[in-house]
């Protein structure tokens, strides 16, 4: 590998020349993607931009892609659905797959800390849709992950609930300096959350541009609305 | 995909974990009031055939009254004989079961599981469900006789079916996406087997073990009339031909018996070990 400038970190991500074909569709043609430690990336794209494909190509779910996705050992996946298994109680979901010692009380903290201690003893269909994803979120940060992939985590909650996760997102990140990769098609979202925006546009990306404004951000910030109308431009959404 | 297949319908699993509706719905109005309207039918049945029974109406020796039936089964449990059918019958069953149900089990988890084992197993399988079981006793008795053998492979051919087409469905029906999350929590191909592919199939296996019984008193009641020298059939079989019409009522009442019991302790065992279908159980 060349060797980097002075002062540039190593990724905790790095994807060169990804490619995913459906039969005779081209969804992915060519993404080249790193992601420093620590930060928050948000990828956006119309629906069917393969934006989804994509994550899951970075998350090592898809064999069949081309390319070349160098990922860290320690990642966690947090998808639209909650994807708790249903016959686990609360605590045995986030704990799953976890071994050593200390594992029930990691468990219970990464739970305290989605607000949901109290409910390690539910089943995953006793909860509401918001407190479901919590959960799912506990289960990828108990990992305590380097990086996080995020597939539209919040896109199946009510408004209310969705800036509430957002809120949580930004503390936990805030407490853990995990890097992300937020799949999203909400604008708002984005800049609300990441340190950059990337958008995928008929299997490449076609913009990288990074979120300057200062945390915490509000959509009332100056500044903010700018951004969002650039994004929206590019996401081919006319004023 | 959700396949029926011959008797074996896959379970009504709840399609994917986002789904709600699996809270039980409300008893419509009126039905509790409505409860006690339910047993009138059949006693007043029972009642008809005592009367009609006892006055004559009804020859003993073609429908003895059902207080004779309950009391023959009175004199059979005194002296012991029914006890040592029933155990007979029972051991049959549980063999058969054994062995029927295991191979069901591996063959439809190998044929669920395995790409391989799905083009290999299943076809065979598919073919062989065409046959009516019971229909093999003429070449069954030709193949492993008129002895025990016989009576453990009816059972075993009869449960084989569900188990297996249920096995198969409830692999198949897992959700794609628990088992992708488990595997970007770390876990390897036996942990997913264990924590997901498992309880995921549970429902559609006790729907295919309660089939399989239900399949194994049918088969053991067949097997059984072909020259058994123990058990409830022998028993219903000998009276015929003394004329006991009441032990052979009490026979049928046994194997009725035997059908509802075990379908009743399977339902308390699914009740237990399904209770994160309902979130039902407490602390």
């Amino acid at each position: 590998m060349a060797a980097r400038p002075a002062g540039e970190v190593t990724p905790v991500l790095t994807a060169h020349g990804v490619r995913r074909s459906f039969g005779p569709t081209v969804v992915l043609d060519g993404v080249d993607l790193a992601i420093r430690p620590g930060e928050v990336v948000a990828l956006l794209g119309g629906s069917g931009s393969g934006k989804s494909t994509l994550l899951r190509i970075l998350a090592g779910l898809d064999a069949d892609a081309a390319g070349l996705v160098d990922r860290p050992k320690d990642l966690a996946v947090v998808f639209q659905e909650h994807r708790l298994l249903p016959w686990k109680r609360v605590l045995d979901n986030v704990s799953l797959g976890l071994t050593g010692p200390g594992v029930r009380e990691r468990a219970l903290a990464a739970l305290e800390e989605v607000g949901l201690r109290g409910r390690d003893t539910a089943w995953p269909v006793e909860l509401s849709g918001g407190q479901a994803q919590r959960v799912a979120v506990a289960r990828a940060l108990v990992r305590e992950p380097a990086l996080l992939l995020l597939d539209e985590p919040f896109g199946a909650l009510d408004a209310l609930t969705r800036l509430r996760m957002q809120q949580l997102f930004n503390r936990l990140r805030d407490q853990h300096g995990f890097a992300a990769l937020l799949v999203t098609h909400d604008v708002e979202e984005a800049l609300l959350l990441a340190d950059r925006t990337l958008v995928l546009e008929d299997g490449r990306l076609v913009e990288d541009s990074p979120v300057t404004l200062p945390r915490p951000r509000t959509p009332d910030d100056p500044g903010f609305g700018t951004l969002r109308r650039h994004l929206l431009d590019r996401l081919g959404v006319a004023a | 995909m959700t396949t029926a297949a011959g008797t074996a319908a896959p379970a009504a699993v709840p399609a994917h974990p986002l789904d709600d509706a699996d809270t039980p719905a409300p008893a419509p109005p009126g039905r509790a009031g409505r409860r006690w309207q339910r047993p009138i039918t059949p006693v007043v049945l029972f009642g008809v055939w005592e009367t009609a029974a006892r006055t004559g109406l009804l020859p003993p020796h073609k429908l003895p009254a059902p207080s004779d039936v309950l009391a023959a089964g009175w004199r059979l449990s005194g002296d012991g004989t029914l006890l040592v059918h029933l155990l007979d019958s029972l051991q049959r069953a549980a063999i058969g079961l054994a062995v029927g149900g295991g191979l069901a089990l591996v063959l439809g988890a190998v044929a669920g599981l395995l790409r391989i084992g799905d083009d290999l197993v299943d076809p065979p399988v598919q073919m062989a469900r065409m046959l009516p079981h019971l229909g093999l006793v003429p070449l069954l008795i030709i193949w492993v006789g008129i002895g025990e053998e016989l009576k453990i492979t009816l059972v075993a051919l009869g449960s084989f079916f569900p188990i297996y087409f249920n096995t198969y469905a409830g692999i198949r029906d897992i959700d794609e996406r628990l088992v992708e999350a488990a595997r970007t929590c770390g876990l390897g191909q036996l942990a997913r087997l264990r924590h997901v592919v498992l309880p995921g199939a549970l429902p559609s296996l006790f729907l295919g073990l309660r089939l399989a019984i239900g399949a194994a008193w049918l088969s053991l009641v067949v097997g059984e009339q072909v020259n058994a020298q123990t058990g409830i059939g022998f028993l219903m079989m000998e009276a015929r031909e003394f004329a006991q019409t009441d032990v052979v009522l009490l026979g049928l009442l046994v194997y009725a018996l035997l059908g509802l019991l075990s379908d009743l302790a399977l339902r308390i065992a699914e009740r237990r070990t399904l209770s994160w279908r309902r979130g039902l159980q407490a602390r």
